[in-house]
């Protein structure tokens, strides 16, 4: 059963950008993808821990900015090195220009 | 079945063997490496490792089970000797011979010796995970540290160390730091951040004299001041690792010279990361680089299969300082134009561009990953040969994205 936290508003997060939620001791990273959607992953990289909100969203990929490490970040899926673990996705609902993020 | 044999397991030779298989290659791959260790990352060991205890693990790449499950051979503590390029075999220190129908040498560099510093004891060089272990086990709260060479290298070691509480010392012999591969206004700027930590920096000091003894280190600077460190760090540039392909008779260029595939002289033969010179925007450079030894080692391994596409990527560099990180993308040499974009919280970013208004290289200095998005775009700019407005540029309104050619 998801708990629906609320992350931020809609135009919190630019066109094809993403922005760094933090909630509970936890890092979450919050995406709008360029046919504005809306998706959510955990907050840093797979590979060296850096925030992947300081990084750059590309059509559906994020890449870490640190490494370059690239992730689809609608299903979380690792696009090649250094990164070769997925990212963890969670599910998004948006309800009155707000977005929220379904935390177990 | 083919065999694949590639001499050094740095991020280079790992990569590539993985690369291998990503791209279909089925025969058999062998990964040759002369450190005892599995393949693991270098760019930890003069930051976050160095601040944890002596003892930790090497960074690795991947764990023994992946290089097994896909099928690549590691031989570690092993060096090549040898290559026969008739019989198309190389024969290893130990005395075993690996046959081979493709053969990647991606050996890497060395550190640069100091010959006054041979035979002292008391002094680090900074290359390996071995070498970082036995300096780590060094740095003590309260002991002296000096470090010749205002690098990357010598820098971030000398962040680190003082972080662990050591009085640190770092001899430039050039008038700033950095100078080989930073813009001023940034190595300004990192200067500053060390002053402000506590870090000696001492630019344009050559170094007379060395002694040693029991104790420690003793360096007589040039203008006579004497210094006096429990232990000296030795991080002036690295050498290209080329004996064994100079020794086969291939061509050697400021490293081993290879074509737009990294292919070298010998059709057979591939040269890849630290160790090989390339064409590059019209002329031929070497790099050493972490993202350059990844990129060349993916590319050398499709070259490898038969494929014929130009290596094209752009040099990528970074060096993370306390909590402040410096990208490069490009190389600015050339430049005649230089446009500055503040990003707020005293991060900002160099553009240069090149006399036709092609933007050759961006330079970005800030706290965390602050202008990582912006060089990352930049990097982008670059590959395209794009020549950006320069009031866009400067403005951090302006998202370099929107600069970027579409479709």
């Amino acid at each position: 059963m998801s708990n629906w936290i609320k992350a931020c508003e809609i135009d919190d997060v630019e066109n094809e950008d993403v922005i760094r939620f933090d909630h509970a001791g936890r890092t979450f990273a919050v995406y709008r993808s360029p046919d504005d959607e809306f998706f959510a992953t955990e907050g840093m990289c797979t590979h060296e821990k850096v925030h992947l909100a300081d990084g750059l969203v590309m059509d559906h990929i994020i890449e870490c900015p640190k490494h370059n490490g690239r992730f689809d970040y609608r299903t979380g899926a690792a696009r090649g090195a250094p990164v070769c673990v997925n990212l963890r996705t969670y599910p998004v609902k948006v309800e009155d220009g707000a977005v929220y993020l379904g935390l177990e | 079945m083919a065999d694949f044999v590639i001499i050094g397991a740095g991020q280079c030779g790992a990569r590539a063997a993985m690369a291998l298989r990503e791209q279909g290659f089925d025969g058999r791959i062998t990964l040759v490496g002369e450190e005892p260790h599995l393949p693991y990352e270098r760019p930890p060991l003069s930051k976050q490792h160095m601040l944890d205890s002596e003892g930790a693990s090497p960074p690795f790449i991947a764990e023994a089970t992946v290089f097994a499950e896909r099928g690549i051979t590691v031989i570690t503590d092993d060096a090549a000797a040898q290559i026969d390029q008739k019989a198309q075999t190389v024969r290893l220190a130990s005395g075993r011979t690996l046959a081979y129908d493709r053969l990647l040498l991606a050996t890497g560099a060395a550190p640069r010796r100091l010959p006054a510093a041979e035979g002292l004891e008391h002094v680090f060089y900074l290359r390996t995970h071995d070498d970082a272990a036995r300096l780590s086990a060094r740095l003590s709260a309260g002991s002296h540290l000096a470090i010749i060479g205002a690098g990357f290298i010598g820098l971030e070691l000398a962040a680190s160390a003082r972080n662990r509480g050591l009085e640190v010392t770092v001899i430039e012999a050039l008038p700033r730091i950095l100078m080989r591969a930073v813009p001023e206004a940034i190595a300004g700027k990192v200067q500053a951040l060390h002053e402000g930590n506590g870090i000696s920096i001492l630019r344009g000091s050559g170094i007379e004299r060395l002694t040693g003894g029991g104790n420690g280190v003793s360096l007589t600077l040039a203008d006579g001041r004497v210094l006096n460190a429990d232990m000296l760090v030795v991080g002036i540039g690295a050498q290209p690792r080329t004996e064994l392909a100079a020794q086969a008779g291939l061509v050697i260029e400021n490293g081993i010279a290879v074509d737009q595939t990294l292919q070298t002289s010998d059709p057979a033969i591939f040269a890849a990361g630290d160790c090989c010179s390339f064409p590059y925007d019209g002329r031929r450079i070497r790099l050493e680089a972490w993202r350059n030894a990844q990129d060349q080692g993916a590319h050398a391994a499709a070259s490898m299969l038969g494929d014929t596409k130009p290596y094209e990527a752009v040099p990528w560099f970074w060096s993370d300082q306390f909590d402040w990180t410096l990208q490069i993308a490009g190389l600015a040499d050339g430049s005649a134009t230089v446009v500055r974009r503040d990003l707020g919280e005293d991060a900002f970013i160099l553009f240069h561009l090149a006399e036709n208004g092609r933007l050759i290289s961006a330079s970005g200095w800030g706290p965390g990953n602050r202008i990582a998005k912006d060089i990352r775009l930049a990097e982008m700019l670059i590959a395209r040969h794009a020549a950006p407005d320069v009031t866009e540029l400067a403005s951090p309104t302006v998202n370099l994205k929107s600069l970027l050619p579409r479709g």
